[in-house]
């Protein structure tokens, strides 16, 4: 060929070059993001200390209009809704996910798949709406109770909207499992069964234990659902009865209140100080689930080197 | 097997347990599946009596009591378009970077730390941020700006991370072959790398606005309204919007027509899984026609 390759010309390395500072500057802009998030947090909710002090925020009453500003009703509701969701996802994302990667036919492969896809799809105000008109009336009738908007409402709810999180994560965990190590159980005369038990179970348990953890934030970070079906009351009850009760999570509180308070008000600052609270356990709970999932990685690497 | 063994231990051999493992996830992945199943055809035999071309195509009258849905539904189509215009091209930007340019250094595992932190902080945390940034200290009010560029955040670690992960099943060789023949690193980015892993990047954008679409907390206090007599007219208006219509008509307003909040639930859910359905059939086309 007599023709060369053209060269390139100043322009278009000029061109590039700002391309490529673009995209370098977006790669970065996750960064830029939460710590702007950080920042407005901050900025509008630690006002809130001059006003309330820590002590005051560490109380049992939340009753903003008389100035009772005690947050602990709220991390007891969310804490109570989460540990119920949770432990319905566990046994049921789990298991779903051990079913759909390790046993389940093709066919069945495929027809789970998408259901637990569209799962993950439906917005949270959709079943709060289901939760309002079926299940609380369902449940109040069935469990004989004063009110159907209860905790275990909410928890059932979330339990599902956990179930696509925890069903994925865990599926990768066990696809990653090489297959030399199922081969090898079931060459030592295991059945499946116990082939997922003893082999390949254990060697995606750190994958399978961030998925849990990831189950726990997106449900401790659900808004309309538990708003719409726990029935909202801030308080705290040390007996299982709290379960079976109405009940008021931090997400709700915000979501509820923040609608109707003047700007820059302590009853504002207060409800930022709770999205910082929010904040942070969920960086706590990203964090940990992201060490323990690079920590598998290096582990791996250094066992197939 | 010795003859000692216990009933127990003689009924419950492996073969056995193996059986009962196999039904007993069976049940598990049933009960999981089977509410989402029971779900889909409640609402839409309770929906679809109450959907007309007057409830798609008119405002609400009567206090929201009859009429149709018009407002909430432009309302979500325009926060839609707004989040895609805020989070498609920087995240795809920041997915190029991350799957092209960046190398294995402190500072990538600081994004990829801030990526996995933005896609678990609470969605009302969202909108307590775009609250104070957006809407008080930037001064665009409640408004479809101020809503849309909060979704837009909240999208961005989905349309970043699956569309980082499309562009990295692209294979080497396609790149050393362009870049072999002349072209830039932009242009081997643009020709190749971009149009390879382009049905994938669409289904992640896609599946992202979903979520958006879907969304209520983050808009709470950024864009939607209660009630509006008349459509928006700017970017700076309030909006209604279908999921947050949604829960209005179901706890706000009293002597609510049923008929009409099963119409609205079956028409946010046909949005947003209709959102899903267009980006599974695209992945399964461009995995069918894919020839690496």
């Amino acid at each position: 060929m007599s023709e060369t390759s053209p060269p390139v010309s100043s322009q278009v390395k000029f061109g590039e070059q700002i391309i490529t500072f673009l995209i370098r500057l977006a790669g970065y802009l996750s960064i830029l993001y939460v710590a702007l998030i950080c920042i407005f947090l901050l900025r509008e909710g630690l006002p809130a200390l001059t006003g309330v002090s820590i002590s005051g925020l560490l109380r049992t009453t939340w009753y903003p209009i008389e100035g009772y500003f005690g947050i602990l009703p709220l991390i007891f509701g969310s804490l109570v809704v989460t540990i119920g969701a949770i432990l319905i996802a566990i046994p049921l994302g789990i298991g779903t996910a051990v079913f759909i990667s390790e046993l389940a036919p093709a066919w069945t492969k495929e027809v789970l798949k998408p259901l637990v896809e569209i799962l993950a799809g439906i917005p949270s105000v959709v079943l709060g709406f289901v939760g309002i008109l079926v299940l609380a009336p369902f449940l109040r009738r069935a469990l004989n109770l004063p009110t159907g908007l209860t905790a275990f409402t909410g928890a059932l709810l979330l339990g599902w909207a956990a179930i696509p999180t925890i069903v994925s994560v865990s599926e990768d965990a066990l696809n990653a499992v090489p297959r030399a190590y199922r081969e090898a159980g079931m060459a030592l005369g295991a059945t499946p069964w116990q082939t997922i038990w003893g082999v390949t179970f254990p060697a995606a348990r750190s994958g399978i234990i961030t998925a849990v953890m990831l189950g726990v934030g997106r449900v401790m970070g659900e808004t309309m659902t538990v708003m719409m079906v726990t029935g909202n009351a801030p308080v705290i009850r040390a007996s299982l009865g709290a379960l079976f009760s109405p009940v008021r999570t931090m997400t709700a509180t915000i979501a509820s209140e923040m609608g109707e308070v003047a700007n820059g008000s302590l009853h504002y600052e207060v409800l930022f100080m709770v999205g910082i609270l929010l904040f942070l356990f969920s960086l706590a709970i990203n964090v940990i689930a992201f060490l323990i999932s690079s920590r598998r990685m290096k582990r791996e690497e250094r066992l197939l080197s | 097997m010795t003859d000692q063994s216990s009933p127990a231990a003689k009924f419950f051999t492996a073969q056995r347990k193996h059986k009962m493992g196999v039904g007993l996830l069976t049940i598990t992945s049933l009960i999981t599946v089977a509410p989402i199943i029971a779900l889909g055809i409640y609402i839409l035999v309770l929906g679809w009596p109450a959907i007309s071309w007057t409830f798609l195509t008119q405002m609400p009258s009567d206090g929201m009591r009859s009429g149709g849905i018009l407002p909430a539904i432009l309302g979500t189509i325009y926060l839609t378009i707004g989040t895609a215009l805020f989070s498609v091209p920087p995240g795809l930007a920041a997915a190029i970077y991350l799957a092209e340019y960046a190398s294995d250094s402190r500072w990538t595992r600081l994004i990829r730390i801030a990526m996995i932190n933005l896609a678990g902080i609470p969605s009302v945390v969202y909108g307590l941020f775009g609250l104070g940034l957006f809407v008080l200290f930037l001064g665009f009010g409640s408004s479809i700006l101020a809503a849309s560029l909060t979704l837009s955040i909240m999208t961005l670690p989905v349309i970043i991370s699956t569309a980082e992960e499309a562009m990295r099943t692209v294979p080497q060789n396609f790149r050393v072959v362009s870049i072999s023949l002349g072209a830039t690193r932009w242009q081997t980015i643009w020709r190749i790398i971009l149009p390879q892993s382009l049905p994938g990047v669409l289904t992640g954008v896609i599946l992202g606005l979903e979520r958006a679409a879907g969304e209520t907390a983050p808009i709470l206090f950024t864009g939607a309204a209660f009630f509006l007599p008349r459509l928006p007219r700017s970017p700076m208006d309030p909006t209604m919007a279908l999921p947050y219509h949604l829960f209005v008509i179901t706890t706000q307003v009293p002597g609510m027509p049923i008929k009409i909040q099963y119409g609205t639930v079956l028409v946010l859910l046909a949005f947003v899984l209709g959102m899903n359905v267009v980006a599974t059939i695209i992945r399964s086309r461009a995995r069918a026609r894919r020839q690496w």
